[in-house]
């Protein structure tokens, strides 16, 4: 059904998706707003400082404990939700996954899904490869739905077309669904009801992703405000949840903080309206809910990023997008400028692992490294220091053993033999005297271009005489004192 | 090798030689803050809900299918769906045939199947029971059976929840431990903090997104 432009593949690279962005006065003002606005609804919603910190770092110690013992927990996961009817899928790539929510969809013969909403089937372009299979997949998140109703892919997380404004969604609905042009977002929103109503009546089958996946009573969670993700997943005779490896908790107290530092974390909501834990399909007395409950885990890279211990901290998240709500990046140059998934933060320490290091090189270093994404994250990733580690796998030789999939893509042997100099320079005394003497005398030699640096600022000049020089002179006048 | 092999394969080998760590959940960080005097409880719950446009009424248990009839009346509301099958739905039909009201009371009686058609495009409103309250976060709990299936309280435009006062718990926490959740629990349970809404425009909230446009809780006090 939907033939998806890829905008933002027109521009291939990071850097020029950043410089467009940038000049883009609109979209900056549209993220500038909502990221202000997401910023201080948390601050509100965690106005307890201790509160918050003994939160974060129980969600830190549930997340790192469940890491811990992951193998068990999703055995233990399988087993409980197989006990309570569901079947349960394995998927290490994309391909497979899709192909097992294709199988399951073909065995009922469908050809309409709802999809609440879900980011895995986003890293699956589920939309796409059902499309050319003849089974139309819409999305019924109302952010969702206006996204893929302009072709386009979300650009944030949580709130998927935060980059438009009311005027831009009025136009797209009056173009693609003849509806008069309005920009009250409750008549826009009331469009929106109106036409996925029937969809959610009409669907064969619904998808979802799982916020959690609760092994001691096998039982999938699922935050939401709009009602869209319950109406995907009790309404079609047939619910595929769709999520990954990372999401499964060990027991059910363990969503009460969790779900907490979530909603807090995301919106600034005490709670969302509706959390819906699902652990069965439809007993033979009850009346409605789907006759099939379909869980598809999948790996897609996780199982890379789980290899590394420092890395693995990544599967720590619990998606609720902070990191991009309180990054100076993100929030200049928007989510569709990373080009993949997940942007943002932790878009940045993800991607790397299911797409490789080599497709996203910019990513690591597209941080000012201010540290507010580390600081607001409810479960305590140190997203800085990885970035920084990504830095490094960066740069590594390609032709040795990668410990990052895709690393060592901006190996440079020039780098390599500056920094090289650089260490020889400052570790042979002699030698730092010769070069400090030539370089303050020769100033005016300096070269006026250094690569991108003097794109934006001017070329540095050593000074006329060095730190050193001065301080000894100094000390000679004052006789050996040092004032 | 199957991908479920492959997958706990790599995640074993990854793990060897390492311990797994101990279960360091501290029920205090949960609870100690979300604490309520028992007669604040309800006004708690109240404030929230009602932050996030629900209507919220305090009523005597001898007294609410009165209340529900105003309600009803008051949005000129024609039909309401309600569980006969269930102790407050006899009551609720007698009140509506003692007082003769014109509202007509529908019975989710038939797998959804069977009307679905009427379910999403007719039913105006419907009342369902709660299994609780949550101070701390103003929220119901919902667990939907035959009587009361899950749809019943997500598709009707209207829907109104009876809420016993005796059984608004602090927080989440206390509630699924009291009543041990983890021992089993349905195939489907809700918390349900308010109408359906969303904030994808602009930020701005519009409630009455894909679930109910109203959420009315009727709180029940002992006689």
């Amino acid at each position: 059904m939907s033939q998806r432009i890829p905008v933002t593949e027109l521009t291939p690279d990071f850097r020029g998706r950043a410089k467009e962005a940038l000049a883009d006065g609109q979209l900056r003002h549209n993220f500038r707003v909502a990221m202000d606005s997401l910023m201080t609804k948390r601050a509100n919603a965690f106005p307890d400082v201790d509160e918050r910190e003994g939160l974060r770092e129980l969600g830190n110690r549930i997340k790192a404990g469940a890491l811990s013992r992951l193998p068990d927990l999703l055995e233990q996961l399988e087993q409980k939700l197989t006990e309570n009817g569901v079947k349960v899928h394995w998927a290490e790539t994309v391909e497979e996954a899709n192909s097992l929510v294709h199988g399951i969809i073909e065995a009922r013969k469908g050809r309409q899904v709802v999809k609440g909403k879900s980011m895995v089937s986003e890293e699956m372009e589920m939309n796409d490869y059902l499309a050319e299979r003849g089974v139309e997949c819409l999305e019924s998140d109302m952010g969702e739905y206006i996204v893929q109703l302009d072709n386009e892919k979300p650009s944030h997380i949580i709130m998927p077309a935060i980059h438009k404004n009311a005027r831009q969604v009025s136009k797209l609905f009056h173009d693609k669904l003849g509806e008069p042009e309005t920009e009250d977002v409750n008549q826009l929103i009331q469009i929106g009801r109106r036409t996925l109503r029937r969809k959610f009546m009409e669907a064969d089958v619904g998808v979802s992703g799982v916020n959690f996946a609760i092994a001691e009573t096998g039982t999938l969670l699922l935050v939401e405000n709009e009602g869209n993700g319950r109406m995907s997943t009790t309404a079609p005779p047939v619910h595929i949840a769709v999520t990954g490896i990372e999401k499964v908790v060990p027991n059910l107290r363990d969503v009460v903080p969790l779900v907490s530092l979530l909603t807090r974390s995301a919106l600034g909501q005490p709670i969302t309206t509706y959390v819906n834990l699902i652990s069965g399909p439809r007993k033979p007395d009850e009346l409605d809910g789907p006759e099939e409950v379909h869980l598809v885990l999948l790996d897609n890279g996780r199982t890379g990023a789980f290899a590394d211990a420092q890395m693995r901290q990544t599967l720590n998240c619990i998606r609720c997008g902070a990191c991009m709500n309180h990054c100076p990046v993100y929030t200049r140059v928007g989510g569709h400028t990373y080009g993949e998934v997940y942007p943002g933060p932790i878009g940045k320490i993800i991607t790397p692992h299911m797409a490789g290091l080599n497709k996203v090189p910019d990513h690591p270093s597209a941080s000012s490294l201010c540290g507010a994404c580390g600081e607001v994250c409810p479960v305590k990733i140190p997203i800085p220091e990885l970035l920084q580690r990504l830095r490094q796998e960066n740069v590594k030789d390609p032709k040795q053993p990668q410990q990052v999939k895709g690393g060592g893509a901006k190996f440079s042997r020039t780098e390599r033999w500056i920094w090289r100099g650089w260490r020889m320079l400052n570790a042979r005394p002699g030698l730092y005297r010769s070069f400090l003497w030539a370089a303050t005398r020769f100033r005016a030699l300096a070269p006026k271009k250094v690569g991108p640096w003097t794109k934006n600022h001017s070329a540095p000049v050593p000074a006329r005489r060095s730190l050193h020089d001065l301080a000894a002179r100094h000390l000679d006048r004052n006789g050996g004192r040092p004032s | 090798m199957s991908a479920r092999a492959n997958i706990l394969g790599k995640l074993r080998n990854s793990l060897a030689g390492t311990t797994a760590r101990p279960d360091e959940f501290d029920e205090q960080l949960v609870t100690a803050p979300w604490r309520y005097a028992p007669e604040d409880r309800i006004a708690r719950l109240r404030s929230l809900m009602e932050a996030v446009h629900t209507e919220v009424h305090q009523c005597r248990s001898d007294n609410w299918p009165e209340r529900v009839a105003e309600l009803l009346n008051k949005r000129n509301l024609n039909n309401l769906l309600c569980a006969p099958g269930k102790e407050y739905g006899r009551e609720l039909r007698a009140h509506f045939e003692a007082t003769e009201q014109t509202v007509d009371l529908l019975a989710y009686d038939q797998p959804v199947e069977a009307w679905k058609e009427e379910l999403f495009w007719n039913v105006e409103a419907s009342l369902t029971s709660t299994l609780g309250g949550i101070a701390a976060t103003g929220t119901l709990v919902l667990w939907p059976d035959r009587h009361e299936p899950r749809l019943m309280s997500l598709v009707p435009p209207v829907h109104i929840a009876l809420l016993k006062a005796s059984e608004i718990h602090d927080n989440l926490y206390d509630m699924m431990v009291a009543q041990n959740w983890a021992a089993g629990l349905p195939t489907n349970v809700l918390l349900v903090s308010g109408p359906s809404k969303t904030a994808d425009i602009e930020q701005v909230l519009a409630y009455g997104a894909h679930g109910p446009r109203e959420l009315i809780v009727l709180v029940l006090e002992d006689v």
